[in-house]
């Protein structure tokens, strides 16, 4: 059962207080797209063995979504940060890329 | 013979001697024992049946991999089956029933599978034999199967459990698992830095096997520096100690459940049975020890074989002698302390086999100068089958299993080797090291679970490490304390060396098979998994038929699959694959080890959560009214609402009748508190909305009201509602009884997520309320009435408060907000007043209400009345594939708007497709009610022969108000074919037959609501 930090409350907090919101930093789309686009973006999800990011509502407790990256081989939390962000934070994608050398942002690489 | 002896017996207490009954029959043990000490000393070798064959077998093990001695313990609301005789401590009046025979234990019909059927039950005959014909699984396998097979019987559904379990909550910088020397020594090495330690031991008792085995530690005796350091640790005020309290599982981030068996030993003690452990560990130090394996030779499951160590246990822990004439097979120097141990407590040691050509050490010479025959490069051939171990068959290791000799024993010590207890280490993730010299998987410390911080978060101490030896598992454990302590953020510390006195052991040798070359009768006799009879011969036979990956022998045999998940049996299951494969065991490699440990008990996983505190009820303010007034409950989400409210001899069902006629003809009160209100406010509040509806709410004019259906993303209907726009930047919307949570929940998510720019807040404000639907031809009178009571209050006239509008005011003297809304096509006010006025209005109301025929009703009148009028219910015409199309709802889908969620989805080819079945009523043939969920039938078969579906029944009814029952349904082209009668099977066989109409059964043009 894993702990985050919810970044609003600024407390580590267990999974039981926490919903999963799945992966975050969809871009969505919307009428005018292609069936492709649309596709995708309903269906096609990230399963990376590595690096990834996920959105997590602090549901039994202040109520606010944020962003977990962590990894999903070793359990390791590189950091979490509100949602309102279309891609990942400096800071974070920095401490993702000292962790875990040679990792990118957006190829669910590491 | 199994006695007990006249002396030893370290944990029992010879004074206070104990009587309890096994199957029924009284026998007499001490405090002390364990259930299998216990039998054992009343020469009960026999104590089960086999899973498959129905074998004799008995007790194995001292401890928790015990495989065969599984009974069944109490009686009543305290029966449970399955629960190991090794790890259940004795107490007066403990009753115990073996298992898995019939009629008795000592004849069992069901032991022809064995003497008759064996080469017809190898492995993966389930899969092989019940193919065909069908009807033989159904009258012939299933029942024989489910009468033969199958562990002890489940307890009775009707009797509640007699005892109450808790959770209890723990954070540590280090948790200690195990408590003998190895986890003590660990502990005491973390907690001299500060750290908060907690340390559980499973066993009654502390030290492990230490005691038993001998050896001295810091010049003390084992057991006396065990009772010294126990003194210190629970003399510190940062060192917690539990026994009886098992680590059951590692998790992420250093959560550990820890499973404490209270009163177990105690039944009439009083308080919680078992207590489920919630624990946070900064650092895990898992001192689980090793397990002695078996070693495969035919008859190895004869009552009266038993592992080396484990004899050893009964002799020096509970003062038993398993045999008065012991064989002793080992490959490793360890069992020769059994044949020291036996001998010291006068019994004969006939014979020690053992597999290595060079034999043993230093402990074998001692054996030997006590003059008991030691034999090397020698195997058993065979024990000779029965109830009891009778003659044992010896031969060459090195062959074949010929020129044999035969003697007299009645009990057999064997050791294959031990194993280290690597389950809480593997469980989150830990890896394995095949150790080829001491025939082992070990914990590999450079590749340990990992934390959060990327950093690992389990060690291991002790011969859980590895080794086996008390001088290096001593200086494991001191390690593991120190490193375990200092990740955990305390201070460094050299670990000084700890003095023992130790054997040196001459190297094990690996032994798979005995002997080397076993024949097939001997190795379909040689069992590998006891619990779930597994053999030699059934691995092989897994192997020749092309199963390689050991996850698929290990399903294809079920070895490792029962209830002691291979805790005896993998590591041999494992090399006999490897071998029969012509690979290396670490090839082959291991299954994954799941928690818990050890099976623990849905009681103590439930808590305190069952009966009345399950889970937490939601009650509307009415709720104790609605109680005293024949309330028939049923359950919304964690709401109770009243279904029907009975009356003094009438049935359910009469109620409902009642109430649907009398709310259609005088006046009808329901208690709409539990509905979902949501205040969405801010600049951007309208904006947001258009998105969340299909239909458009910001340009609702302030003090009206509009029916609003919500999408997912994706399409599917998924809410609906009635929006009430309050002033220029605020909303309230009205949500499903069951939809409040889940629909602010939608909300923040998209406005915290996508559009987190936009100025709008969203709060539930469905408890803040208590709200009234007060409906009926005489709904406006009562209201009337009531303000003329107050002298004064809101004008409810048809001019004043018209159809889809609302109005604050006060009507009775209470402040509240009307709605002219209806959800039943009659004259209807949905009024909201504060919740804590809720009570007090709702009496006015019905008071009031008296001289106009005022009746409260439930939520079946709710939905017969919405069916008459063929409105749609969230959960009854939906499920997550319809989409407001289906429904006929298209004049909700607004085409001015750009965007909304679901609008992007409703062109996808699937959904536009003009198959798609769609929303019409149905009226029976014959007046009578269509079942519910039943499918419509049309012409032709599907892929499968099962014949083509065109419909589905979505809501069915008796209206009492037009004498017949009524229904609503998707249909394939429904609306296209009025008039059309189609077919619904019945499970009853019923064939029913109904005409597609118009889902507007009542009042088709909109009247009576209009008034």
């Amino acid at each position: 059962m894993l702990m985050l930090h919810c970044p609003f409350c600024d407390e580590y907090v267990e999974e039981t207080e926490l919903q999963a919101g799945g992966e975050a930093h969809l871009k969505r789309f919307g009428p005018g797209s292609s069936d492709d686009e649309f596709h995708d973006y309903l269906f096609t999800r990230e399963n990376p063995k590595g690096v990834h990011f996920e959105l997590w509502r602090h549901i039994n407790g202040c109520g606010k979504w944020f962003i977990a990256a962590r990894c999903t081989v070793t359990l390791e939390v590189f950091g979490t940060y509100p949602a309102n962000c279309t891609e990942p934070p400096q800071w974070i994608k920095d401490k993702i890329s000292e962790k875990r050398p040679g990792w990118t942002w957006r190829e669910f690489a590491g | 013979m199994s006695t007990r002896l006249a002396k030893q017996g370290r944990l029992i207490d010879r004074s206070k001697q104990v009587e309890f009954t096994f199957n029924g029959t009284t026998l007499k043990g001490y405090e002390g024992d364990t259930l299998a000490s216990a039998l054992l000393a009343n020469d009960q070798m026999l104590v089960g049946r086999s899973f498959k064959y129905h074998r004799p077998r008995g007790i194995v093990a001292s401890g928790a991999e015990e495989p065969n001695a599984l009974v069944g313990l109490g009686s009543n609301r305290r029966y449970e089956p399955n629960q190991r005789a090794t790890t259940t401590e004795l107490f007066a009046g403990l009753e115990a029933k073996s298992q898995n025979h019939w009629p008795s234990l000592e004849f069992d019909v069901g032991e022809i599978n064995s003497k008759l059927f064996a080469r017809f039950l190898p492995a993966g005959f389930y899969y092989k034999m019940f193919i065909h014909p069908k009807p033989f699984w159904k009258h012939v396998y299933e029942p024989f199967i489910r009468k033969s097979a199958g562990l002890g019987a489940a307890p009775d559904k009707e009797l509640v459990d007699a005892d109450t379990y808790e959770h209890f909550y723990f954070f540590t910088d280090v948790l200690v698992i195990g408590g003998g020397v190895a986890g003590l020594q660990a502990a005491k090495t973390a907690a001299a830095t500060g750290a908060k330690v907690l340390v559980l031991e499973e066993k009654s008792f502390w030290g492990g096997r230490a005691p038993v085995d001998g050896g001295e530690i810091e010049g003390l005796a084992a057991e006396d520096w065990i009772a010294k350091t126990l003194e210190e640790l629970g003399a510190m005020d940062n060192v917690t100690l539990r026994d009886r309290c098992m680590g059951a599982g590692v998790y992420d981030h250093g959560y550990v459940l820890g499973y404490e068996r209270l009163t177990d030993h105690a039944p009439e003690a009083g308080g919680p049975r078992h207590r489920l452990w919630r624990i946070r560990a900064t650092q895990v130090v898992t001192a689980t020890g090793a397990i002695e394996r078996p070693l495969s030779f035919a008859g190895n499951d004869v009552p009266g074989v038993m592992l080396a160590a484990s004899m050893r246990d009964y002799i020096v822990n509970w003062g038993v002698m398993p045999g008065q004439k012991v064989v002793i097979a080992t490959n490793n120097d360890d069992a020769y302390r059994t044949a020291l141990a036996v001998h010291a407590a006068g019994g004969e040691v006939v014979r020690v086999v053992d597999a290595r050509e060079n034999g043993g050490g230093k402990l074998a010479d001692e054996v030997r100068a006590l003059g008991i025959r030691v034999e090397n490069g020698r195997a058993i051939a065979k024990v000779k089958d029965g109830k009891r171990v009778t003659k044992v068959a010896l031969c060459a290791q090195n062959g074949e299993g010929g020129a044999r000799e035969e003697i007299e024993a009645d009990a057999v010590a064997m050791s294959g080797g031990w194993s280290p207890v690597v389950h809480l280490w593997s469980h989150c993730g830990g890896k394995l090291n095949w150790d080829a010299a001491n025939a082992h998987f070990a914990p590999d410390p450079d590749r340990a679970p990992t934390s959060h911080d990327g950093k690992p978060f389990v060690v291991t101490a002790g011969s859980a490490s590895g080794p086996l030896g008390l001088g290096a598992v001593m200086a494991d454990a001191a390690a593991a304390g120190a490193k375990a302590a200092e990740a955990a953020g305390r201070p460094a510390q050299a670990v000084a060396e700890i003095a023992t006195n130790d054997v040196a052991e001459a190297q094990m040798e690996a032994v798979w098979f005995m002997p080397a070359k076993a024949d097939i009768q001997l190795r379909m006799k040689s069992w590998l998994d006891y619990q779930n009879d597994v053999k030699v011969s059934d691995v092989q036979l897994a192997a020749r038929e092309g199963y390689e990956s050991v996850e698929h022998t290990k399903r294809y045999t079920t070895l490792g699959m029962a209830t002691d998940q291979g805790k005896l049996s993998n590591i041999n299951g494992l090399a006999v694959l490897a071998d029969s494969l012509n690979s290396e065991i670490p090839q082959v490699g291991t299954t994954t080890f799941r928690p818990p440990y050890h099976p623990i008990s849905m009681g103590a996983i439930g808590g305190e959560a069952r009966g009345e505190v399950f889970q937490p009820l939601r009650r509307t303010p009415m709720h104790d009214w609605h109680e005293a007034n024949g309330a028939d409950f049923e359950p919304v989400g964690h709401w109770r609402r009243p279904y029907a409210f009975v009356r003094g001899g009438e049935s359910v069902h009469d109620a409902v009748n009642r109430e649907v006629r009398n709310t259609r003809e005088n006046l009808g009160l329901l208690d709409a508190s539990t509905l979902g209100k949501l205040v969405v406010k801010g600049p951007d509040a309208g904006k947001f909305l258009d998105m969340m509806y299909t239909n458009m709410m910001s340009n609702l004019k302030i003090g009206k009201c509009r029916y609003g259906l919500m999408c997912s993303e994706n399409g599917f209907l998924m809410d609906d509602g009635v929006v009430a726009r309050i002033d220029e930047d605020t909303w309230l919307c009205h949500t499903t009884t069951g939809g409040a949570e889940r629909i602010h929940g939608h909300m923040e998510e998209w406005l915290q997520t996508e559009w987190y720019d936009w100025k709008v807040y969203v709060t539930n404000v469905t408890e803040q309320l208590a709200q009234v639907a007060v409906v009926g031809p005489n709904a406006r009178k009562v209201l009337e009435k009531l303000n003329a009571q107050a002298g004064g209050g809101m004008d409810v006239s048809k001019e004043a408060l018209p159809f889809m509008e609302w109005r604050d005011g006060e009507i009775g003297g209470f402040k509240a907000r009307a709605y002219r809304i209806s959800f039943s096509g009659e004259l209807s006010y949905e009024i909201a007043v504060s919740a804590s006025e809720g009570q007090a209005f709702w009496n006015a109301l019905y008071e009031a209400g008296k001289e106009f025929g005022v009746m409260p009703y439930g939520t079946e009148a709710l939905h017969i009345l919405r069916a008459e009028k063929g409105f749609i219910m969230i959960g009854d015409e939906t499920d997550g594939t319809v989409i407001p199309q289906d429904l006929n709802l298209q004049w909700a889908l607004s085409k001015k708007k750009e965007d909304f969620l679901g609008k992007r989805a409703h062109t996808r080819s699937h959904m536009a497709d003009p198959d798609r079945w769609k929303l019409v009523g149905l009226e029976t043939v014959d007046g009578s009610v269509l079942p519910d969920g039943a499918y419509a039938v049309g012409n032709g078969v599907n892929a499968n022969g099962q014949k083509n579906t065109i419909g589905r029944v979505t809501s069915t009814y008796y209206s009492a108000n037009l004498g017949r029952g009524i229904a609503m349904g998707l249909v394939k082209h429904g609306p296209k074919r009025m008039g059309e009668i189609i077919e619904f099977p019945g499970t009853d066989g019923t064939i029913y037959k109904a005409k597609i109409v118009d889902p507007v059964f009542y009042d088709k043009e909109g009247e009576k609501q209009n008034v």
